[in-house]
């Protein structure tokens, strides 16, 4: 049995230490809000936290995770409240919406580490995140409104 | 009565302290030229011979241009991906640390260990890049600037030639001889790299004319 925090409520899961931590979330624990993309680190739908870092979960084995905290995107924040998710929503970021939540556990990293981030910041954190249904614009101009609604104080 | 009961004890601390010196300069002056001593005072044994030097270093600049070395010492601070050296997809950045930036930092999909499989990220414990104030490029270097750039202290990240001789066994350095599958190997074994590494280093680390 391998114990497992995610979104701040221990699991036992049981499963291979290899198996990965995008399998467990979805197939074992039940939250599917983390999605599958291209299984090889190369499109970022499957972006979780791990002690805060935007991990692939469908390369990362569940063993590097145990012991760990991982957030999904269902524990980003407690009532869909993050200032990225309040921004996504106003922005109407999402048409397909099936690569979003990695995009936004990606954009909530770059907006704690840089509140006020340039568009040269948001291209460089976000370059990692694919959409095959192009909202790039619309993402940009939502992680400008996060700043500003976490600047004003906004659910974090 | 003090300075007498002193005086024996002190003149041993000057007699001692003066032979000390003179030994250790009797010392310098006949091995200033061939022998270093590391932190562990093991003595290493530096024979000048700049044709085997240089032979040395040739090898050794295969190594390191090839791409599993030179990808990871980029001319820019975007890494490089492949035998053709193309920038790497996604364009992670260099960051101040060599670790990336933000959402895109090395071990977010750099695992400690090699992802199964073909086109998937390989991997190791401290994956990164050289930091963004020594950034130790290979890529553009003739052989003579890379040998140059390695034996100076301000552009190889403060290291003496214990450190670099040290640094052949360095984690990262080893995983260019596991890459992950699909990858090509650098053009020898890491235990010719090491030998021609060590020759060049104690054989006085000269550079080529070119």
């Amino acid at each position: 049995m391998i114990s497992l925090n995610v979104n701040r409520k221990i699991y036992q899961v049981d499963a291979d230490p290899n198996m990965p931590l995008l399998w467990v979330i979805r197939d074992i624990i039940g939250l599917t809000g983390t999605k599958f993309g291209c299984g090889v680190a190369q499109c970022g739908a499957c972006v979780v936290h791990l002690n805060g870092e935007a991990v692939r979960s469908c390369v990362t084995k569940v063993s590097r995770a145990e012991g760990q905290q991982v957030t999904t995107i269902e524990g980003l924040s407690a009532d869909n409240n993050h200032p990225a998710q309040v921004a996504w929503n106003e922005e109407n970021v999402p048409q397909c919406g099936y690569c979003h939540s990695g995009q936004i556990m990606s954009a909530a990293v770059l907006l704690r580490e840089n509140p006020d981030p340039s568009d040269e910041d948001i291209d460089a954190a976000m370059a990692g995140n694919i959409c095959r249904c192009g909202t790039y614009q619309r993402i940009r101009k939502a992680i400008h409104l996060a700043s500003e609604i976490q600047k004003k104080g906004g659910a974090k | 009565m003090k300075m007498h009961y002193l005086f024996p004890f002190k003149a041993f601390v000057i007699i001692g302290f003066i032979s000390s010196m003179i030994c250790i300069m009797a010392f310098a002056m006949h091995d200033s030229d061939n022998r270093i001593m590391d932190s562990k005072t093991v003595m290493l044994v530096i024979k000048k011979d700049s044709i085997t030097s240089v032979k040395a270093f040739k090898q050794v600049y295969t190594v390191l241009m090839s791409a599993r070395c030179m990808n990871c010492h980029p001319s820019g601070n975007i890494p490089l991906q492949g035998d053709d050296n193309h920038l790497h997809t996604m364009s992670p950045r260099r960051g101040l640390d060599g670790k990336g930036v933000y959402a895109m930092k090395c071990a977010n999909c750099h695992q400690p260990t090699n992802t199964p499989g073909l086109h998937t990220p390989p991997g190791n414990p401290d994956w990164h890049l050289p930091p963004a104030d020594m950034r130790m490029v290979f890529q553009g270097r003739t052989p003579r600037q890379l040998a140059k750039q390695l034996i100076d202290p301000k552009q190889n990240g403060h290291k003496d030639i214990q450190k670099l001789i040290a640094h052949a066994d360095d984690g990262l350095v080893l995983t260019g001889w596991n890459p992950g599958e699909g990858r090509t190997l650098p053009p020898m074994s890491h235990a010719a790299f090491k030998k021609a590494w060590i020759t060049w280093l104690t054989t006085g680390a000269y550079a080529p004319k070119k």
